[in-house]
């Protein structure tokens, strides 16, 4: 009995595999009918399963597979050609020979599946043409019997030395599904490949008694070896692979991650010891050590790496009958198949790939019709493109879809209170896109009825930040979108910086590092200025708000810290915002394995994990983006780095523009332009009084005056506005809304500026809106509501006022501090 | 599982364990002290004692989270059990000794004052706290287990992590 139960797991195993190549194959069939190669694959596959269930005794799936395969004949030979409708039966005929295997693997028997619909639908097919198929194709069953039963070994063990650079075929999860692995070949290791196949089938037959059945893994499983399909390919790719538990490579993992760990910590101890004495033996054996060890390291990790096909290959049947059931036609093209990475990590990115592909065919690109009136071809292409950058992979989604209208989705937020109206407007269109992924908003269903996108969205951006990737979304209305996903390429062992903080050391990921400045004590006492009491640095001209590693961590106070230090800042990334986190040391970047942190420590939220450094001790792994988020005010992306992207134009709108204005002192305010209804040139001795407030007469009514430097507060300079009245003539700027206006008095009007252009920052303080550089100089955004208020409180009726304290300020004066101690 | 004992308990503590018995149902307990009390974790979750390691902060932690130690590989979290009691600080000099326990697969380390023997209580000894008492040792203590001349205060190991 126990034999039966193993030719059956493996039965099961092999026929999972041959389903899914011929979910593929069949897609691809309907597409280019005249394929011969494919069509005496998909053939070969189910002729083979027809043969091993009849020998196993299982015949409605025998029953299936043999309409299945008469069909398939008569398309073979040219009988007839494939259509849509045949594709749909065929397909149909997987679909069932999947259930039925599904109920084989979980009770044994065949049971509760109907076979009927198929077989009956299969066999209208056939009697389309007159003379039914012969019964050639059962005398060449016997052929295909010993495929599955077949232990490998006996063939694979003469072969040894081509088992070298040829794939490793691993089962996953008690054998149901399988990886495969490339051999890198290495002569050194063909010896020890030789056992290998001898002991490989062991764990194989382990399906069988598996009473769970466990479908859901098996897209995960096939790829035997990409280039070859059908039954043929399987007995090839029985010769060169071997099935290996993942278990026991997840073991190897952990062992060679401990290895790395060790060997850091010998080579840290003999090179230490190597001042003192010249032992050249121990030396030369710890060199060996470091390197035997990194490529044993890189091995295993390579036993772990899959091609994303493995994932992609389930994507046609997707996209098909979405596309089936939206009346669109989606063809789907991948670029980038044999781009590899993690086993775990794929498996996690598996199901927001899904979401993002059903999104693009179910909402981004449209029905043929309005394709044709958009000019386009009413075939869309959903295209998906895979590649390493950087040490990390990067998939992109791409569709020639409608697009998402950035405006809109910034309408809708603004709507939902999830922006201020003044917020919507400051962003660009870029900026507004990634809004889908924020929660509450994403899921809302409105939003999805105006732009077609967005539910569960966050989900996915929660699910890839989750593994240390990052998601961000392109879109040009009207010809497509691109979503665009970053992933690491392994979460075991991980490149990181390593660095000190109040005698601590932590390790920071490589990922989010993007340069380290390093500023001598001399240069440190000027080059950082602060906005509103937030430090900044002048990186290159932009603003980077700087981040005190020790105050995030409540460690020490900074100012405690002696004046004449430099400073050292490692400037990272998270979530499109750059900041500098300022520590004390930097020591070296090395390879870390990544362990987990313990409950407690988890909800700290500071922390992604542990690490075991040389010398033996724990140092913590920051999380970045949490550090993030606990620094800085989340609402507001760097647009230097979201700027950046190819798909989306900024155009320069003017709500952008700033005017700006010398207000004397060597300062300057900049106003947004729309605020603004005139500029005027007023005699300063028009400036008359009513109460204390300082009004003139201009087109026949009374205006309040306010003085920029007045409501700022900064007193010094031209406070005493005596001086104006006495001497020549006043600039003002006039704000109007509703028939009323004010005037805002500055020295001069300067220039019209594209703020866009400018650097903002989201540094800021109690009352400031933001900041930027203009003309190379750090600018302060005030609240010109506030001063308008300060001028005319009866401005805004009570109602506005109500509605705007809530919002905040959204009018904005920009003063720029010139060099330190003007603003004395 | 292994236990040390050999580390001596601190003058005048005598100890702690009883003879009992085969007749009575009893309970094996690795005991160790705390500020001259007496506590104790049943055997089954104590993994290993080790004496005192360098131990990494954790800004931020929950205050008694003592560190982070290097346990062969694992990264262990160290929890300060003078902290977790209410009890005062130790004395500087005082290294303290790790009661590494495994609970539900995860694996977490107690620091205690120093480390007792393996004590046979009988399960008709215990009694649990009497009502006039009060605060975080409470909410931590099963009850005691009434030995000749002093108590052993049965430690509720999964309430004592859970910080």
């Amino acid at each position: 009995m126990e034999g039966i139960d193993e030719i059956v797991g493996e039965f099961l195993v092999e026929s999972y595999e041959n389903l899914d190549q011929l979910d593929r194959d069949l897609v691809a069939l309907e597409a280019d009918p005249g394929e011969r190669d494919l069509l005496s694959s998909v053939f070969r596959t189910i002729h083979t399963i027809k043969g091993t269930s009849g020998f196993l005794a299982f015949h409605q799936l025998e029953a299936v597979a043999h309409v299945g395969e008469n069909l398939l004949a008569k398309l073979r030979d040219g009988i007839m050609t494939m259509d849509h409708g045949k594709t749909d039966v065929l397909l149909r005929m997987v679909d069932t020979v999947r259930a039925l295997l599904a109920s084989i693997e979980a009770t044994g028997v065949e049971a509760g599946v109907d076979v009927e619909p198929v077989v009956v639908a299969i066999t209208a097919h056939l009697e389309e043409t007159a003379p039914p198929a012969p019964e050639a194709p059962a005398d060449a069953a016997p052929t295909a019997l010993p495929d599955p039963v077949e232990p490998p070994p006996a063939e694979a063990a003469p072969h040894a030395t081509v088992l070298t650079g040829l794939p490793v075929t691993i089962p996953v999860d008690g054998g149901t599904s399988v990886v495969t692995v490339d051999v890198a070949p290495d002569g050194s290791t063909a010896a020890t490949e030789t056992p290998a196949p001898a002991r490989a089938p062991a764990p194989a037959p382990a399906p069988a008694p598996e009473p769970t059945p466990a479908p859901a893994e098996v897209p995960a499983a096939k790829q035997a070896s990409p280039a070859n399909n059908g039954g043929k390919a399987k007995r090839g790719a029985a010769e060169s692979s071997v099935r290996v538990d993942t278990e026991l490579l997840d073991d190897l993992m952990r062992l060679v991650g401990e290895l790395v760990l060790t060997r850091n910590q010998i080579v840290q101890q003999t090179s230490a010891a190597s001042t003192k004495s010249t032992d050249i033996e121990l030396l030369g054996a710890t060199q060996r050590l470091n390197l035997i060890a990194s490529e044993l390291q890189e091995g295993v990790m390579k036993t772990r790496m899959q091609p994303i096909d493995a994932l992609w290959n389930k994507f046609p049947r997707v996209v098909r009958d979405l596309g089936a059931q939206c009346g669109k036609h989606v063809r789907l093209e991948m670029v980038g198949k044999d781009t590899e990475l993690d086993r775990t990590l794929l498996e996690a990115v598996k199901d927001p790939l899904t979401h993002l592909i059903r999104n693009s065919v179910d909402h981004g690109i449209e029905t043929p019709d309005v394709r044709m009136r958009a000019g386009k071809a009413p075939e869309g292409v959903l295209t998906l493109r895979a590649r390493h950058e950087s040490g990390q992979v990067l998939v992109e989604v791409v569709d020639d879809g409608g697009g998402i209208d950035g405006a809109r989705i910034g309408a809708k937020a603004v709507e939902k209170g999830v922006l201020t109206e003044a917020e919507a407007e400051r962003m660009s269109p870029t900026e507004l896109l990634q809004l889908i992924f924020a929660p509450g908003f994403s899921t809302a269903a409105a939003v999805t009825n105006v732009s077609g996108r967005g539910v569960g969205m966050d989900v996915v951006k929660t699910n890839i930040e989750s593994i240390g990737g990052t998601i961000e979304v392109e879109s040009v209305p009207g010809e497509g979108t691109v979503c665009r996903l970053r992933i690491p390429l392994t979460l075991a062992i991980v490149p990181a910086l390593t660095i000190v903080c109040a005698g601590e050391r932590y390790a920071l990921p490589q990922v989010s590092l993007l340069e380290l400045v390093a500023l001598d004590a001399e240069k440190a006492a000027t080059a950082v200025e602060t906005v509103g009491g937030a430090p900044v640095y002048r990186l290159r001209g932009e603003l980077l708000p700087m981040v005190a590693l020790a105050e995030v961590l409540g460690l020490e106070d900074r100012s405690t810290r002696a004046a004449d230090d430099g400073i050292v800042m490692a400037v990272l990334r998270s979530e499109g915002k750059r900041f500098g986190l300022v520590v004390d040391k930097i020591i070296n970047t090395e390879e870390i394995v990544v362990k987990a942190v313990s409950k407690q420590l988890k909800a700290v939220g500071l922390y992604s994990g542990a690490t075991i450094l040389g010398d033996g001790a724990v140092a913590l792994i920051l999380d970045v983006q949490a550090l993030s988020r606990r620094a800085m005010r989340s609402d507001a992306p760097d647009r230097a780095l979201t700027d950046t992207g190819s798909v989306a134009t900024v155009a320069a709108r003017r709500a952008d523009q700033v005017l700006v204005c010398d207000v004397g002192g060597g300062r300057r305010a900049a106003i947004p332009l729309p605020l603004v209804t005139r500029l005027e040139r007023l005699p300063a001795s028009s400036v008359e009084s009513v109460g204390h407030r300082e009004v003139v007469q201009y087109r026949g009514a009374i205006l309040p005056l306010i003085r920029a430097s007045t409501h700022l507060g900064t007193g010094g300079w031209n406070a005493d506005p005596s001086d104006d009245r006495a001497t020549d003539d006043l600039e003002v700027v006039v704000f109007s809304e509703r028939g009323r206006s004010v005037a805002l008095v500055v020295s001069e009007v300067l220039d019209v500026v594209d703020a866009a252009a400018a650097t903002p920052s989201d540094v800021l303080d109690q009352g400031l809106l933001g900041s930027m550089v203009v003309d190379d100089r750090v600018t302060e955004l005030l609240d010109v509501r506030s001063a308008v208020i300060a001028a005319d409180p009866h401005f805004y009726d009570a109602e506005d006022l109500a509605r705007e304290n809530a919002s905040s300020a959204e009018h904005l004066v920009a003063v720029t501090i010139g060099t330190p101690g003007a603003a004395a | 599982m292994s236990t040390a004992v050999g580390l001596a308990s601190p003058t005048d503590r005598t100890s702690p364990v009883t003879p009992t018995s085969a007749r009575r149902p009893t309970q094996q307990f690795t005991t160790f002290w705390l500020a001259g009390n007496l506590y104790g974790v049943e055997v089954e979750h104590v993994q290993e004692v080790l004496r005192s390691q360098a131990l990494t902060r954790v800004a931020q932690a929950p205050e008694a989270v003592a560190g982070l130690l290097n346990l062969r590989g694992q990264v262990v979290t160290a929890i300060e059990m003078r902290t977790r009691l209410g009890l005062g600080p130790r004395e500087e000099d005082d290294k303290a000794i790790l009661v590494v326990v495994r609970l539900r697969g995860e694996v977490v380390s107690l620091l205690v004052d120093a480390i007792g023997d393996v004590a046979d209580v009988a399960e008709d000894a215990f009694e649990v706290p009497p009502d006039t008492l009060s605060g975080s040792v409470r909410e931590l203590i099963r009850g005691a287990y009434k030995l000749d001349g002093r108590l052993l205060l049965a430690l509720d190991v999964s309430r004592a992590v859970d910080v």
